[in-house]
């Protein structure tokens, strides 16, 4: 067991360095430091003007190893990234850490609820439609779930913010409160929108999970002893599908801290996926480089603590 | 590109689809299994294939452009443009500002309009027609599914079947590289490498591409590890034929139907995500992400303007819900998993 947990923490920091280095090679050399210094400080800025600028944003040294062993780009980043220094902001030259603390509060405020909401619609509605299944429910519920993930995000944002937002003036169209009495009715909306967009996919992938679990010997073993059909939805196969569940669910928590980009600049919630949003805007590459880290060391870190928990239930994994 | 003008480009592109497409068609009515699988396709979703045709015409008659012949003084339109089949259907189509769906007068002000009645969908805020912009980016759409397909398939391919076939250190690269792109949330991947390469619609592709192949390249090597220990493999091994022609003769037709599958259920989540991308700024010109995105504030005026991104949100509506359809078709038709589940 203590070899597996091993094996895998290895490999999981092998993928954090190929990330990093697919980063390295992303943000320094196909666009290299001057051309991002050219676009902070406009195509007319003096050659001194670039030279300060690189200088005060640490970019001013070779790109690799085997030009300065000392002093070059390549450690230099590997070392900051590791030690979480993630230095200053291209666009406003304010320290990203500070941003990233600020901005996780808001983000999974947004984020939790529309997990648990998202699962709550989703799990009873699919339970139904499987429990119809090869019906004229079943295929109707088939049916509005491909509706529902034929229709773009943005349109379901622009949808409700015009008819809750503009025309029924139920909710505001965006903004965004700390005071906790305030703050269901900042995200009445985003969550709504959030859950609709997601529940077409969500109720078909757990509809194959309780079909798959459905036509298991248990759940024959059960019909046999004289179990009603309910009792072995809710008994026999929503317990068992309980696991493929849990895993979609554990894989989705570490990217509840990247918020969603989408709905948060939309909606405006000063979250991480405003951060990003400003960052794409103003052509913020350090910010964006940090992110796509964080949110790359966050999934690495769900998956092996998945892996590594599935190692100590069931011993079959390990011996691979 | 390459030193030719970016019209005869697109209509040798267009020549080459087309007649990818009859050669397709050849293949499928020669061989039992597909022209079967065609079928049985067809008598499923018949609406949805002759909607998704429709748009394939659309986009078509939009790929195919040449110069002249354009009438002296029509309005909007340079001298000497190259123009397609459907700009053509179009000239002389512009108004002076927005005007409502089959209005005779414009919106604000109430001026006559040029072609009054004529605009089904109404005019943008440019005086374009939103019938024509909408139909324009049907070529857009198409362009950035099939473009995308076509870079990360054969991608996917090379690495996936090689790694499967082959195993050893490059199986452990290749597994390396998967587990290390597919560990980066896509959508940031995505506008990561969009920002780095600069926005057009090539890049565009190549990041979609960058991205979406990881998935394909997994099933693709784990389909090939498995192929590889079938008999007939093994027997062609013995009897001394080359690893290229195992892998052209037996491996790489044993996942065509994977190919399709892999190509029709990606293709709306491509055109979707272009959608995000246009409205981050970082779209393809001249798709409906843009026209989304640009009509956005338009429901915010007073008077309300709702037809330009009604038509835009319909017809990247009806595309993608018909591409779903077909698609969900044809992995019932082609996967033998659910062809067992069925029995």
């Amino acid at each position: 067991m203590g070899a597996y947990v091993l094996r895998r923490l290895a490999y999981g920091a092998g993928v954090v360095l190929g990330v990093l280095f697919l980063l390295f090679l992303l943000f320094f050399t196909v666009t290299a430091p001057e051309d991002i210094a050219r676009k902070a400080l406009g195509d007319k800025a003096p050659p001194e003007a670039v030279e300060i600028w690189l200088t005060n944003h640490g970019y001013d040294r070779p790109l690799w190893p085997w030009q300065d062993w000392d002093e070059n780009l390549l450690f230099d980043h590997y070392r900051r990234m590791l030690t979480f220094d993630f230095g200053l902001s291209d666009a406003d030259d304010s320290p990203i850490i500070d941003r990233i603390k600020a901005g996780m509060g808001p983000s999974l405020s947004l984020t939790v609820p529309l997990l648990v909401l998202g699962m709550l619609a989703a799990i009873p509605l699919s339970l139904l439609v499987a429990f119809f299944r090869e019906t004229y429910i079943d295929r109707m519920g088939v049916f509005l779930c491909v509706l529902a993930m034929s229709v773009s995000t943005l349109l379901y944002i622009i949808g409700a913010q015009f008819l809750i937002g503009k025309v029924l003036r139920w909710y505001p169209i965006s903004g965004f409160d700390a005071n906790l009495l305030l703050l269901p009715r900042f995200l009445a909306l985003p969550l709504l929108v959030g859950v609709i967009s997601g529940i077409g996919g969500d109720v078909r992938f757990y509809r194959t999970v309780f079909l798959e679990e459905s036509g298991r010997d248990f759940v024959r073993t059960a019909r046999a002893k004289g179990a009603g059909e309910v009792r072995i939805m809710t008994h026999h196969v929503l317990r068992n599908a309980l696991i493929p569940i849990l895993t979609r669910v554990v894989l989705a928590i570490p990217f509840l801290f990247m918020g969603s980009l989408l709905l948060e600049a939309f909606f405006g919630i000063p979250g991480l996926g405003s951060m990003m949003f400003d960052a794409i805007q103003a052509n913020d590459f350090s910010t964006m480089r940090t992110m796509v880290y964080v949110g790359s060391l966050l999934f690495i870190f769900g998956q092996v603590a998945t892996d590594i928990s599935y190692g100590l239930v069931d011993p079959r994994v390990r011996v691979e | 590109m390459m030193g030719l003008e970016p019209h005869i480009w697109s209509n040798v592109m267009t020549v080459l689809l087309v007649s990818g497409a009859i050669f397709v068609t050849r293949v499928v009515r020669g061989q039992r299994l597909w022209r079967e699988a065609a079928q049985a396709l067809w008598q499923r979703r018949r609406f949805a294939l002759v909607v998704v045709a429709v748009y394939v015409l659309i986009g078509l008659a939009d790929s195919v452009a040449w110069k002249g012949g354009v009438p002296e003084g029509a309005m909007g339109v340079l001298p000497n443009a190259p123009l397609s089949l459907l700009d053509r259907a179009f000239l002389d189509s512009r108004e002076a500002s927005y005007s409502a769906p089959f209005a005779d007068v414009e919106f604000y002000g109430g001026a006559p309009l040029r072609n009054p009645g004529k605009h089904p969908f109404g005019t943008d805020i440019l005086g374009r027609d939103v019938l024509y912009l909408a139909l324009k980016g049907a070529r857009v759409a198409l362009l950035i599914g099939g473009l995308t397909s076509l870079i990360a398939i054969p991608l996917a391919l090379l690495f996936g079947v090689g790694a499967g076939y082959f195993g050893g250190r490059f199986d452990d690269f290749v597994f390396f590289l998967i587990s290390t792109l597919a560990s980066m949330p896509s959508l940031l991947l995505l506008i990561a490498l969009i920002m780095v390469m600069g926005r057009g619609t090539v890049s565009v592709c190549v990041a979609l591409a960058v991205t979406g192949w990881v998935g394909f390249c997994r099933l693709s090597r784990a389909e090939t590890l498995k192929l590889r220990e079938l008999d007939y493999v093994q027997a062609a091994r013995a009897l001394g034929v080359s690893e290229t022609r195992i892998i052209f003769r037996h491996i790489l037709p044993n996942l065509a139907h994977l190919i399709v599958i892999t190509f029709v259920l990606t293709f709306s989540g491509l055109v979707l995500s272009e959608a995000v991308l246009s409205w981050l700024g970082i779209g393809v010109d001249g798709s409906w992400g843009q026209m989304i995105d640009g009509a956005r504030d338009e429901l915010s005026r007073e008077p309300i303007v709702w037809w330009n991104i009604g038509a835009a949100g319909t017809v990247l509506f009806v595309l993608i819900l018909a591409v779903n359809a077909v698609g969900d078709a044809v992995r019932d038709v082609l996967d033998p998993r659910t062809l067992r589940g069925q029995q």
